[in-house]
Parts: structure tokens; sequence; C-alpha cells
């Protein structure tokens, strides 16, 4: 049989015999092989591993046993997960030639459950970025148009799932940082509830926020990853007590009865308008499937982009603080301990990361606490009271994920503001710690792909993701022209 | 320096100025942090061991790898909350915060500690004197790991290369900030011997201070004596021993004391005492404040202990040491502030002083050889009956003193009954009539200091007492007992 296109099908075929992990991933790795030199999704792609665990699956299935859920499935690993004994770089200079005594519990879980890992994607460094252009080793492309960025800061995990590199793949969003590139490659991306998956092994960037997450091009792959990696972990304080969810066996109940709100504030000003339509044209379908279909305001919304950018950047500036030199990573020799932490931390951060870690010690600064981290905090508790009051009345918030379609390169690197706008309508979820998804819904203007996002309460993944699949089953082709 | 002192107003300490006369009075507050003697460290399972091969008890976590996150020891909060409950402090809802600064021995460049929500407030210890010193805080905090700097000073300016060893790396500590009511050296002394009494008793920490299980800073301040006002203090570190820290604080009150006199202000700053020298240094110098940017650790969540939890500690608190004081000082007669009282406590010696005086050994006579001759190792393994025994046979004048000393030292090491090692030793009570004959003879051998010591010349007498004690003790090779040769010798000259 040929290599089927989902991660459902492989496994399933995979485990029945019909066909071997090897086969699976010969296929995918020929497709890097073709296009990877263009696109440069990958900081590194373990060929060699991912074969040899292909083979050990095969051996597995042959003995009779079952090798999980996820058996025999290629699968991208951001390279901000850390892998035992393989080089995990964030795309930073400051992390070249480390490589972690210890495997992240995603990484973990999805072994056990027989994903086949086969590389570590690129990332702006340390996942601050909208783009992938801040990555130290090359921006990444996107696949649909290679003059265009991929979206960030997953945006290599995004663009090998659209390139079909592997029908899965791992990222981590903090503003967005799952949506937003799934949006602008056309590929589903989810942001679980904050402590649902394990941050056990995720290189911070902004500790509240962070939140692992997968890609796939449908929206039950996504579902199937989240079930595999989700559920409590000891090894993280922050991580929910419960397990994992069941969201596939609820995946095909429809959205009839359920109340879902388009959010006004996510609606007007800074969003295009094809994006817009979209959205509008997703409500429609919506409640063409029985649905009710309301607009609800989400005041705090508005504030959301200025809270997280004290209060991502504040906490950066302390995870980010181990790189000096001592212990591991690069080193920039100088007479003093100081003056050797500060010439490591120049060669070896990009100057975005620099920028934050500035913005952060600012905001954190005594004298300046209250006016700045301070007061990000009280909006973020703000937004997260007025999502518990839109919440209230509705099930589900429908918003744009993206404000454009993918822009091209240089586009918005010259001006730090307007990249950071990018992630208006997905930061509002970090802030609260709720769930959300991105997937595709037709395309633009440029014909490039849209994404639409549906927010839900926390721990309301299993419905988030009914409505989902109603909106997959209703979506216009991906590059359908909106006019 | 000009300047005299005498302990005026009770225990206060007052120095005075030979040029003004004003009398000036010290104001400490102590900050101690004590590693938690719990098996792992605060935030992994590594072992929490002192003096093993340097980086040896070290993981993802403790060395701050990026990835990895800290889980909270569930035994650093019940030995900080019983330490906490033992100091009467509230044990609150806390949260963990982190203070941000760069330094190698900091594998993640912040220090999670306790900021402005710490677990245990308001609460006090009470000296044995009575004087109750108010406890601010007592927090929860990580330890950090150790350089050493090898070649050139061996100081960090202008060593050839510098190790870190990680192994004390997120070793637990409590940090306890006790108030400014301390008026005294000797009172910082006592409180930290108290604190120390009481982190054992609590099974809190070892508390050993030359190990650096316990560490003592001492924020030190003057001001008139009268003045409500508190002066501006200064923070005095590398403080190792409880010498020093009396030293230093009456160095540090005196240098405050010379600058006020001269018209100077204080700055408040960190000072190193340094032991050799005798004084204190200005710490690195620092350009600006020093600014930690706490904010709240995201990596943790709020601790919020259970009232079930908390009374679990109340009820299965251990006797403390002062309540000890009062039960040993009912068993024995002996004010609970005798020295030999507040000391057995100390060396938690005070189970065995009860049980010795249960089993019918005099109060005063064990309280006696608790203080002055047990401070040796295995003194708590001592059979009771037979340390009652021992002081039976003194009581009954078939020990001297001397020779009781020198039989409990080897009970202690070996174990055996006063009355087999006193026989083994030769020691037996010494007939009267043969002690009454040995006297003569020397009395009969030095008759010129016979006739001084007849005088009536007290002085005389005072220093040839000495003189005919120890000639009988020489004779009788220390079994005579003093106080029978002091009473023969008064009937002899009469």
């Amino acid at each position: 049989m040929s290599v089927p296109s989902t991660a459902i099908e492989i496994a399933a075929a995979v485990r029945s015999g019909e066909l071997s992990a090897v086969e699976v991933l010969e296929v995918h790795l020929a497709r890097i092989d073709e296009r990877e030199e263009e696109i440069n999704a990958f900081n590194l792609v373990l060929a060699d591993k991912a074969r040899s665990t292909a083979k050990a699956i095969d051996a597995r299935v042959a003995a009779g046993e079952d090798p999980g859920v996820l058996a025999g499935v290629p699968l991208a690993l951001k390279d901000n997960l850390c892998t035992h004994g393989i080089p995990t770089t964030c795309s930073s200079r400051i992390l070249e030639g480390w490589r972690p005594p210890y495997d992240a519990t995603v990484v973990q879980r999805v072994a056990v459950a027989g994903a086949v890992s086969i590389g570590k994607t690129n990332l702006d460094e340390f996942a601050m970025g909208s783009s992938t252009e801040n990555s130290a080793f090359g921006p990444t492309r996107n696949p649909r148009d290679p003059e265009r960025v991929p979206g960030g800061s997953s945006g290599g995990s995004a663009a090998a799932v659209a390139a079909g590199f592997a029908p899965l793949s791992l990222g981590s969003d903090t503003g967005g940082s799952i949506r937003q590139p799934a949006a602008l490659c056309g590929v589903v991306g989810v942001k679980p509830t904050y402590g649902m998956v394990s941050r056990y092994g995720l290189i911070a960037f902004a500790s509240s926020l962070d939140q692992i997450g997968p890609f796939s091009t449908t929206v039950a792959d996504s579902a199937l990853l989240l079930e595999a990696i989700a559920g409590h972990d000891a090894r993280d304080s922050t991580s929910i007590d419960q397990p994992a969810p069941s969201l596939l066996e609820s995946l095909g109940e429809g959205v009839s009865g359920l109340r879902i709100g388009l959010v006004t504030e996510l609606m007007g000003e800074g969003i295009a308008p094809d994006v817009a339509a979209r959205v509008r044209q997703a409500a429609a379908a919506l409640e063409a499937a029985g649905a009710t279909i309301t607009e609800v305001s989400v005041p705090a919304a508005s504030y959301g982009l200025s809270a997280y950018y004290l209060i991502a950047p504040a906490e950066a500036s302390s995870n980010l603080a181990r790189y000096d030199g001592v212990r591991y990573g690069m080193r920039v020799d100088a007479p003093t301990t100081a003056e050797m932490n500060a010439a490591t931390r120049t060669a070896g951060f990009g100057d975005e990361v620099k920028r934050r870690i500035m913005l952060g010690t600012y905001a954190l600064s005594a004298g300046y606490y209250d006016a700045y981290y301070g007061k990000a905090l009280k909006v973020r508790t703000l937004i997260m009271r007025d999502f518990e009051t839109a919440y209230t009345n509705v099930d589900l918030l429908l918003a744009p994920t993206s404000p454009t379609t993918a822009f091209k390169f240089g586009d918005k690197t010259a001006d730090p503001l307007s990249m950071y706008l990018n992630d208006i309508c997905t930061i509002p979820s970090n802030l609260a710690g709720h769930p959300a998804m991105s997937l595709p819904f037709g395309g633009g203007a440029d014909g490039m792909p849209i994404g639409v996002q549906l927010l839900a309460p926390a721990l309301a993944e299993a419905t988030m993701f009914r409505a989902a699949a109603v909106l997959e089953a209703a979506a216009p082709a991906l590059d359908e022209v909106w006019s | 320096m000009n300047l005299t002192h005498e302990p005026i107003e009770g225990e206060h300490f007052v120095i005075q100025s030979e040029t003004t006369g004003d009398q000036w009075e010290i104001v400490v507050g102590l900050e101690v942090h004590c590693e938690l003697a719990t098996a792992t460290k605060l935030f992994c399972g590594c072992p929490n061991m002192f003096g093993d091969e340097p980086n040896t008890n070290v993981c993802p976590v403790c060395l701050g790898l990026p990835g990895s996150l800290p889980v909270l020891n569930r035994n650093v909060v019940e030995l900080a909350m019983r330490l906490g409950r033992a100091l009467r402090c509230s044990v609150e809802p806390s949260v963990f915060a982190r203070k941000n600064y760069f330094y190698p021995d900091m594998p993640k460049d912040y220090q999670v500690s306790q900021f402005d929500q710490p677990i245990n407030i308001d609460g006090w210890l009470d000296l044995p004197d009575g004087t109750r010193v108010g406890i601010e805080r007592a927090h929860i905090e990580e330890d950090t790991g150790k350089n050493s700097h090898s070649g050139g000073s061996g100081r960090i300016h202008g060593a050839d290369y510098s190790l870190v060893d990680y192994n004390r790396a997120g070793v637990p500590l409590v940090e306890i900030v006790g108030r400014p009511h301390i008026r005294h050296p000797e009172q910082a002394k006592t409180y930290i011997d108290e604190l120390r009494a009481i982190l054992l008793a609590t099974g809190a920490s070892d508390a050993k201070m030359e190990e650096g299980s316990l560490r003592v800073d001492a924020n030190v301040s003057v001001r008139h004596v009268g003045d409500p006002e508190l002066g501006t203090r200064c923070e005095v570190k590398n403080l190792n021993s409880l010498r020093s820290l009396g030293r230093a604080i009456e160095y540090e009150a005196r240098r405050q004391v010379d600058l006020l006199e001269t018209g100077e202000r204080i700055k408040q700053e960190t000072r190193h005492w340094d032991e050799g020298a005798g004084r204190t240094r200005d710490g690195r110098s620092k350009e600006e404040a020093e600014d930690y940017r706490y904010f709240q650790e995201p990596d943790l969540v709020p601790l919020v202990p259970s009232a079930e939890w908390i009374a679990a500690i109340d009820a299965a608190m251990p006797k403390l040491p002062a309540a000890r004081r009062v039960a040993l000082s009912a068993a024995s007669g002996v004010s609970p502030t005798d020295p030999a009282v507040v000391i057995g406590v100390q060396r938690n010696l005070d189970a065995l002083a009860l049980a010795a005086i249960a089993a019918g050994g005099d109060g005063r006579r064990v309280l006696t050889h608790v203080e002055h001759n047990l401070a040796i190792d295995g003194a708590e393994t001592l059979d009771a009956s037979a340390f009652a025994q021992l002081v039976g046979l003194e009581i009954a004048g078939q020990l001297t003193a001397t020779q009781a000393k020198t039989v409990l030292t080897e009970m202690v090491s070996s174990g055996r009954t006063p009355d087999v090692i006193a026989a083994e030793l030769g020691f037996e009570a010494m007939d009267v009539n043969e002690l009454e004959a040995v006297i003569d003879a020397i009395i009969a051998e030095c008759p010129e200091e016979w006739a001084d010591f007849c005088s009536g010349d007290e002085k005389k007498r005072g220093k040839l007492q000495g003189f005919f004690t120890g000639k009988v003790m020489k004779v009788t090779k220390g079994q005579a007992d003093g106080k029978s040769v002091a009473e023969i010798l008064g009937r002899r000259s009469a």
C-alpha cells in the first residue's frame, strides 16, 4: 500500500503490519532530501537514529507486540525540546554544542507511543519571534510560498508538516508560537490548557505562558498527538493533576446546541479584510451545523499585547540568565567572571533575545516594577476575568489566528512592534492559560492560507476539537483565493 | 579608640565615650541561615550530603540545566514548619520568588527564595534569662554551590582559575530573620546557642557552624541610650564561630560610635569580619544598590499547608529547650537559669540527667558532672543508673570529686559500672585514721610552714592550705578527699 498522509492512517497500517515503519520513514526522508535545502525546517535531521527506531518498531510488530498509538509515525521536534545526547540549540549560538543529558517528558511520551523522531526543527531564537527570521541558523521558508515566512516561533515545526516532511510535529506556544505558524503554513496547531502538557525538558522562554502542543494536517491527528503527550507529570509542578483528555472519541459529535462567540475586539482594527471575512465564513459554517453564533466582548483582550510584552520578557530575562558561559554552551573568555559573562552573552544571543532581556530586566527593576510588571499582572487578571464572563454565555470563542496571511521575508524585521502585532489574537489565551487552536480555512486574497482560531475555557479541549472537526469538514481549499 | 564601656542597665552593653561622655547602646538583629537536615535537596532527589566528591550529588534540576524544573520537597516544608512553630511563628500561605543576580556558584543565576510571602512569620525566641527576641520571619530558600579559586592570591581576583562545586546547590535552607531586640554581644551568642538547641530538638538541622550548616549575619547599629529611633545598620558577614560573632558585634559597634562621635554618618552596607585582624571591612564595592528584581517563581505553585498538617506538626512537637529547662530545674532543685541547667539542655543531656536523678542521683552533683565533665563524645550513651550510682559513691565520700570525674570518663568510654572502675583504679575511701596519720607526718616534716599556717595570718594560711593539700594528695596518690583534708588541717591548727 502507498503511504497515507495522516498519522492515524499510518499508525493503523503499521500496527496491522500493512506498512512497515521503515517504508513510512523512507518516504518522508526522501521528501526531506528533495526540499529541505530550500525550506530549512530542520536544525538537525536524525535520519540514522530514526531508521533504527523504525526498525525496532517493525520488529515489535513482527513479534506480535503493539508499539503504540503513534506506531511508526514520523514526528519532528521543535529544537527547544531536550533530547538525550542530541544537540538542542533553541536556534541560538549560545547553546551550540550542548547535548542535554535527558529527554523532555514529551519526547519520552511520543517515543513510548511508538513515534519516530526524525529531527529537531528550526525556531526563532529561544522562541522569540513570529517569523523564524530570528534563528541563528537562518530562516525557515514557507512551503506554500518560499518567498514568505512560515510564521514563528515554531516555524520549522509548522513548515515540516506543511511540506510533508512529517505528519506530526511538536511546537511550543508562549504567545501564539504554535497557532500563528500553523495559520501561515495552512496546518492545524493546538495550544493546550496551561499545565495539560508537561513542560519538563522544554527550554523556558516565559514559564507562566509556555505550553507544548501538536501540529498536524488534520484535526484528528492533533487530537491523537495531544492525547499521547498530555497528562500529569510529577516533574512539572505546574502540571495539572489529571489524566490526558479523551478527544478522539467525541470528535464527531458536532456542534449542535453549542454557543460560539465571535470576539469583537479581535475582529476590528488591524485585522486584514480577507482574514476577517474567512472568520465570518467559518462562523456561518458552525451556525449551519447547529451552533448559535453571537458577538462577545472580551474588553481586556485589547491590552493583552502590552501586558504580554512585559510579562514574557520579564520571565525571559530571568530564565535566560543561566546562559553565562560558566557551565555549558558557548564561552567567550575574558579577564574576570563578570566580563566573561557579558562577552559570552553579547556574542551568543541575537538582537531580539537581547531586546527582550533588556525589556524584561527593566520591567522588573526597583522603581519600575509596579508601573510595568505589576500592572501587567493586573491586566492579566482582568483578561482572565473577562474571559470568565464571556464563557458564562458561550461555550467557545472564534477569532482570527493571525491578522494577515504569511508576509514576505524582511517585511517586518525593521519594526519590532509590527512583528509583535502578529500575536495580537493569540496572546490572550496564553495570558489566561486557556486552550486555543488554529485550523486552515481557505486562502486569502493572495492565495496564501488563512487560519481561524477556536478558543475555549480551561480544560475544554474536547469541545474545542468537536467544533474544529466541523470547521475542517466545511473548510474551503487552502489555496482558494478570497475575492 | 578612646572609648570605654561598662555594663549598666542590666543586660545592656553600653559604650561610653571618654570625650563626650555620651552613652551608646548596641542594637543587633541576627539573620541565620541553616541547612535543613533532609535526605534530599529542596527541588530534586539528589542527596543532601556534606563533604562528598565535588559535583557528584548533582542532576539536571540542581544544575539548572535548560528545560529542568523544580519540584518542592515535602519534607523541607515539614521541617521548615516544625522550626517555625517551635519559634512561635504563624504558618502562612506562601509563594516562592526568584532573586536574580549573576554569580558562578548559582546554576540558574537566580536563587529561589521566599520574598513578600514567607511561610513563617511573627514569632519569638525566649532566651534562658527571659529576654524575648522577636522573629520577623523564617523562610525557605535554596543554597548555592561553592567556588574555590586556585593560584594567584587564592581570592577571586588574581586567581589562575576557579572551580565550582555544585553539591551544595539546591540544598534546602531556612533563613531566620530576628528582630533587632538584642542589646549585648553575649546575648547574641546566647541567642544562637538557644536557636541551635531548638534546631537540634526539632530535628530541623544539625546546626554546625564550623561546617557551615548554620551561618550567622549580624545587623549592627548603635544609638544613644534612651533614643527610641534605630540607627543606620551595617550587616556583618563571615562570622564563622560564636567567638567571631561576639567580637565582630563589639568591634562594629565601636567603629560606628567612633564615626558618629566625629560627626560622620553611617553608610548602610555589608561588611566582612576579618577574624585575624579583629576588624570588619567593607564588602565588595558596589557602584549601585543591589537590585534583585524579585518576582514570583512561575515554575512553582503557591504553598498552602493545610490546617490539619499544621495541627499535626504542633501535636508532634518535641519538648523545646525552655520547657526542658523547667523540667530539669524542677527535678534537680537547681534554678532554670543556672548555667548547669542551660548547658545540660543545650548538650541534649537533660534526659540523661533526669533519669539519673530519678534513679536516686543527687540533682546538684548530677548537673555539675553534666556541666563540667560530660562535654565528651558518647556522653548521651551513659547508663543513668550507673551515673546515679557514681554520684552516690561521691556523696558517701567513697570517691573524691577528682576521682569521680576520672571514673565517669571511663564509664562513658567503657560502659562499665563505677564500682568496678573505682576498684580497678584503686580508688577507695581512705580510712580517716590513716589520713590523719598521713597529715601528721607531713606537719612534722614541715614545721616552718605549719607555724605560718597556724600564725593567724589569713593570707599565709590560704596559701599554705594549698601547699599542705597538695602534699597530702601526692602521698595518697589523689585518693584523699579534699574536704576531709581541710577538716583535719583545721582541727589540728585550732
